[in-house]
């Protein structure tokens, strides 16, 4: 058993005391979602903190998928497995039932949450590339109630690094409900399970004519976060779906993004995937957005 | 020769006719295991218990120039902080390794590998071992480290073994078998020679428990008890005697039960022997239990060969001969598990199935700053690096002869009548029937069908690829004469006694973990002096209870002490035989043994059953003269060959073209391990091992960085298979009995381990075929198989 440094444990009471707590003992203390992400890095002793603040009493306040006008806005405390069986989110976004049935595993699932997944920040990570997908916007709580809004792009600033300041929370994800939208996620792994060599996801909205009004692709494991790419975008934008757009696209993706060689695989390989899965995606996006 | 019918059922429910005997019944030992109440090492609590953590190297190579545990020493909890230097004192700085090299317990003057042992803290509890750790302040001159280990010989390398004396290099040993000149002979005159460079990575047993150990030294009696994750209780207790100087009777080991071992659970590792020294400076038991990481970095690695593969035939295919050349990277100690005469365990077996003229292998084992290890992980001693070498090529000439992988073998396979066999390697293989049981996998697969199926899905652009392999092992070492471990011979003992109520105790000097023993060894006994196996408790792994004998790996339970207890029983038999004549008032040849009772020939109805005789053993009365009372028996088996267990694995693979990933769709797995003890157990043996198969050829495999770091150093890193990598296996088996086991069984638990990797990585080179593929090296991971269709395949090492 691998055993992390001492550190104090406190359990939450409300958000507003959570972040007090936050606000008090600043960088020495972490919120601690679903620990599957902080945990085994505790454990390997990579990171050491004095403080956990175990925000898991707030999942009534903060476990949510609810619709409000004309956004679908999730809780982030919202567990994997509620993400994954909500037939709701998966009505509007299939890409979410997609990406969650090939993340990690039951027990993992269980636990995690979408605020953890978005707050690790890990290059890999699945809904990131999700919610950059679905141009996610995500709301941040300081002290005093004040909250901000903020996009993917801004919310990723670095690997494992957020916009969440030190005496801040992450509560809520919005994502903008379009008509005529389809999604699709894909990912390839060693095995399941295990993170991503590279993932995809594709959005797209079509007319009433059947051309793409929007498109957008998000992929993980292929550089310092997970990239959202407007090339893509502008590529596909008034077009007709196609093979040959996609394939358009896929070459985008490929050419855009910055994958490096490791165990999981070559750059060259990644770079490749980049582009099948963008594709393959894309592909299966236009299909749903049709039906 | 005992055989019995074998119920043809496919549900895993008890039999509600249990077998007294051989036959499918579920394990004796799983309602334990199954509700939780194992009993492992790590949940041994003696009172006063202090917890021990050890302090690793951060360094491939590097001196070390001071070690400060002052700090260490003053953190709350803490009760004692041992350095190389403390144990240099006691004369314990250094253990013999299992074969015959010497290992750091703690590294006094340089530090080998990442990850090895440089201190050790005993505190109170876990937590605050491990924190002290971080308090002990270590100097190193770093050291340029030997990684690649086709440079550890270079004239420039960096020494490593600097401790061994006039130690210039870092050559470990050289070894070879077999004919180099007739080998060279008939390579010269063949039609067709492939030649091919193979390389079996560096992989993990990786088992589910990690090691350790519970060290309770009793100062006042001088006794030592030690629970520890161990195969072979009683060589450690042998080997801790001789190295701590401690009289071996004042020694028990004891090995509870054990959550996996696959050859990891085999060697001494200085977490052991510094457990040991922490309960006797605290005078306190002390527990070490290995992390995670700590396992995966440290403890006995497998594989690790570098090969190059020879093969000489004719233009029609029949193979004329075989010839490897091997670099074997044993690390930074040589710790490999197998018998001292065969420093590359049993690899001489890799001239395979098949009948040839000439087989010759040259092997240069070399010393590399990485862990040291080389341990039987479910390989028989290097087999599973031989069968992977002759069952590559064969299917690289197969392509070079443009003939069909299954034909190629049919034609060379040794055949029935040639059995005893002796191979041009020395190896004489005990009895083998090898075209039924190939038939049998080609006929389960539909091979044809399967053959034309994948012609119509080449033409469409898919991937579908057909992998065979076929392999013979050798298990169940071994035959004394020439088969020790560190000068303790490979017999086995077995004890068996019959209570007066005919229940019965064998013990065993084997050790399960997760094998089956309880069960398997109670039917062994059960089939022979018929008492039901649930009246039969198995007693192991815990040297006080148990006979000498060597310990569960390299396959050699049921060989060696499954002889043995096939044995006892007879003798105990035999002697409740003349007991019975005395009761039914017959001579002993007047009775015939019916399993559980002896009858007095042609009078069923005169009859005594083995129950009422060990009453009357125990019991009131006079005994027949010379027999004394009691119902015991105990024996040493020493057997007189190895056995060779032999099967034949199809493999189906479709790949995705756009993304390289390997799905296996199918496979088919056809065993012979001579007699068949528990169908289920033996089918459980082989799911477990195709399954450890899937992980090498697809995704393990322990690698390092230039620096030495090793890249494997968690369950994220190194990846083992889940069960949605696997299909449902489909299995089946023929039988043909050992001549010289007693009860004709041969062993089972390494060969699906053995056996499964060729037939996955000669299935992807097949599917790949239409991209001109011909070899591509484990573990063919999406991105390796990507690189092998760009026709840019490269050695993992
Ligand atoms: C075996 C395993 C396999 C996995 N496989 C995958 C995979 O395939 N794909 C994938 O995408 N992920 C995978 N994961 C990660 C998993 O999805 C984690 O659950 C997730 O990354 C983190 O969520 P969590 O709730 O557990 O976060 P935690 O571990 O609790 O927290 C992670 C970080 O986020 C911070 N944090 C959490 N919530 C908030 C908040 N509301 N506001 C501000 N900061 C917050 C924490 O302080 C911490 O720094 C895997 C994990 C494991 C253990």
């Amino acid at each position: 058993m691998q055993v992390p440094a001492p550190f104090e444990y406190e359990r939450a009471t409300s958000v507003d005391q959570a972040i007090g707590l936050l606000e008090r003992l600043g960088s020495s203390a972490r919120l601690v979602a679903g620990g599957h992400s902080l945990l085994p890095m505790m454990k390997l002793r990579l990171a050491n903190f004095d403080y956990l603040i175990d925000i898991n009493p707030l999942h009534a306040e903060l476990g949510y998928i609810r619709p409000v006008g004309d956004e679908v806005r999730i809780g982030a405390l919202t567990r994997h497995r509620e993400l994954l069986e909500s037939d709701e989110l998966a009505a509007a976004f299939p890409i979410f039932r997609d990406a969650e049935r090939v993340i990690a595993d039951p027990v993992v699932r269980n636990r995690g949450t979408l605020g953890g997944s978005l707050c690790q920040a890990d290059p890999s990570e699945d809904l990131s590339a999700v919610c950059t997908t679905l141009d996610a916007r995500c709301v941040i709580r300081g002290p005093g109630g004040a909250e901000r809004v903020v996009t993917m792009e801004e919310f990723h600033v670095g690997p494992y690094e957020t916009a969440v300041g030190d005496d801040e929370m992450l509560t809520e994800i919005r994502l903008p409900l379009r008509p005529g939208g389809g999604s699709a996620y894909e990912k390839v792994e060693r095995r399941a399970g295990d993170w991503a060599v590279v993932s995809a996801g594709a959005a797209v909205w079509l007319a009433a004519d059947g051309t793409i009004t929007d498109a957008r692709v998000g992929l993980a494991a292929v550089g310092p976060n997970t990239t959202g790419i407007p090339e893509v975008s502008a590529a596909l934008r008034g077009r007709e779906p196609a093979e040959d757009l996609y394939e358009q696209a896929g070459a985008i993706a490929a050419r855009s993004c910055d994958p490096a060689t490791d165990q999981r695989g070559s750059a060259d390989y990644k770079r490749h995937l980049a582009d099948e899965l963008t594709r393959r995606t894309l592909r299966t996006a236009v299909a749903r957005a049709r039906s | 020769m005992t055989t019995v019918e074998e119920p043809k059922t496919t549900t895993f429910d008890d039999n509600d006719q249990k077998p007294v005997g051989f036959g499918r019944m579920l394990r004796k030992e799983d309602p334990r295991l199954l509700r939780g109440r194992g009993r492992f090492t790590d949940d041994v609590q003696l009172p006063g218990m202090l917890h021990l953590a050890i302090l690793r190297s951060p360094f491939a190579h590097a001196r070390v120039v001071s070690v400060d545990t002052s700090a260490a020493e003053a953190s709350p909890g803490v009760k004692a902080v041992v350095t190389g230097e403390t144990l240099k004192g006691l004369g314990l700085a250094w253990m013999p390794t299992l074969s015959n090299d010497v290992q750091a317990v703690l590294a006094t003057d340089k530090v080998r590998f990442q990850g090895q042992e440089v201190a050790f803290v005993v505190a109170e509890d876990r937590y605050a071992a491990r924190d002290a750790l971080e308090l002990i302040d270590v100097e190193y001159e770093v050291l340029d480290p030997v990684i690649d280990v086709r440079q550890a010989l270079a004239p420039d390398a960096p020494l490593i073994r600097d401790d061994l004396e006039g130690k210039t290099n870092n050559h470990c040993f050289d070894w070879e078998t077999g004919d180099a000149d007739e080998t060279e002979a008939v390579f010269a005159r063949a039609d067709v020679v492939v030649k091919q460079d193979i390389v079996y990575p560096r992989v993990h047993p990786a088992p589910m428990e990690t090691c350790g150990a519970v060290a309770d030294f009793d100062a006042v009696e001088g006794r030592l008890r030690l629970w520890s994750t161990t195969q072979a209780p009683h060589a450690h207790r042998t080997l801790y005697a001789i190295v701590a100087g401690l009289p071996e009777h004042k020694i028990q080991v004891i090995a509870p039960d054990i959550g996996g071992g696959f050859g990891n659970k085999v060697p001494i590792y200085p977490g052991y022997v510094c457990a040991i020294v922490g309960s006797i400076v605290t005078g306190k038991p002390v527990k070490w239990m290995e992390d995670r990481s700590e396992n995966l970095i440290s403890t006995g690695f497998a594989r690790d060969y570098i090969m190059r593969g020879e093969i000489a035939a004719t233009r029609d295919g029949k193979i004329l001969a075989i010839r490897t050349n091997v670099l074997a990277d044993h690390g930074a100690f040589n710790g490999t598990a197998a018998p001292v005469k065969y420093p590359a365990g049993f690899f001489g077996v890799f001239t395979g199935s098949y009948d040839i003229e000439a087989a010759y292998c040259k092997m240069t084992a070399v010393y590399t700053n990485k862990a040291p290890g080389g341990v039987a992980y479910a390989c028989s001693f290097r087999i599973t690096e031989a069968v992977y070498l002759v069952e590559r090529i064969v299917d690289c000439l197969a392509a070079e002869l443009q003939m069909d992988p299954a034909e190629l073998r049919l034609k060379n396979f040794i055949q029935p009548d040639q059995f005893p066999y002796t191979t041009k390697t020395g190896w004489v293989y005990d009895s083998g029937n090898y075209e039924p049981t190939m038939r049998q996998a080609m006929e389960i697969a539909g091979y044809a069908e399967l053959r034309r199926e994948q012609e119509e899905k080449r033409a469409r652009g898919e991937l579908m690829g057909i992998g065979i392999s076929f392999f013979t092992e050798a298990v169940g070492a071994g035959p004394r004469k020439n088969m020790d471990i560190l000068g303790l011979g490979m017999a086995d003992g077995c004890e068996l006694r019959v209570h007066p109520t005919g229940k019965a105790v064998v013990r065993l000097s084997v050790k399960t973990q997760g094998q089956g023993h309880e069960t398997t060894f109670a039917q062994i006994v059960a089939e022979e002096i018929g008492i039901p196996p649930a009246d039969i408790e198995v007693v192991h792994g815990d040297t006080d209870q148990t006979p000498f004998g060597l310990g569960t790996y390299g396959s050699r339970s049921t060989p060696v002490s499954g002889a043995a207890a096939a044995l006892v029983a007879r003798k105990v038999r035999d002697k409740a035989q003349l007991i019975a004549s005395a009761m039914l008032e017959v001579t002993v040849a007047d009775l015939e043994w019916v399993k559980g009772s002896f009858q007095v020939k042609g009078d069923p109805a005169k009859a005594v059953t083995i129950q009422q005789i060990a009453m009357r053993a125990h019991g009131a009365g006079d005994l027949p003269d010379g027999v004394e009372g009691g119902l015991e028996a105990q024996i040493c088996y020493n057997p007189s060959n190895l056995t060779y267990p032999h099967g034949a694995y199809i493999c189906v693979v479709d790949i995705d073209p756009g993304t390289a990933q390997v799905k296996v769709r199918r496979f088919i797995a056809v065993d012979d391990c001579g007699t068949r003890i528990n169908p289920m157990i033996i089918e459980g043996q082989v799911h477990g091992g195709l399954t450890d198969g899937v992980g090498m050829a697809l995704m393990e495999m322990i690698s390092f960085d230039e620096d030495g770091n090793c890249l494997g150093a968690s369950l994220m890193d190194y990846l083992i298979p889940t069960s949605l990598e696997v299909p449902d296996w489909e299995t089946g088996y023929t039988v043909t009995p050992s001549p010289h086991h007693p009860i004709g069984a041969k062993g089972v638990g390494e060969s699906a381990t053995v056996g499964s990797p060729p037939a996955i990585v000669n299935a992807v080179v097949d599917a790949l075929q239409p991209y001109g593929v011909r070899h591509a090296d484990m573990p063919l991971t999406p991105s390796r198989v990507w690189d092998a269709m760009r026709g840019r395949a490269t050695p993992p090492i």
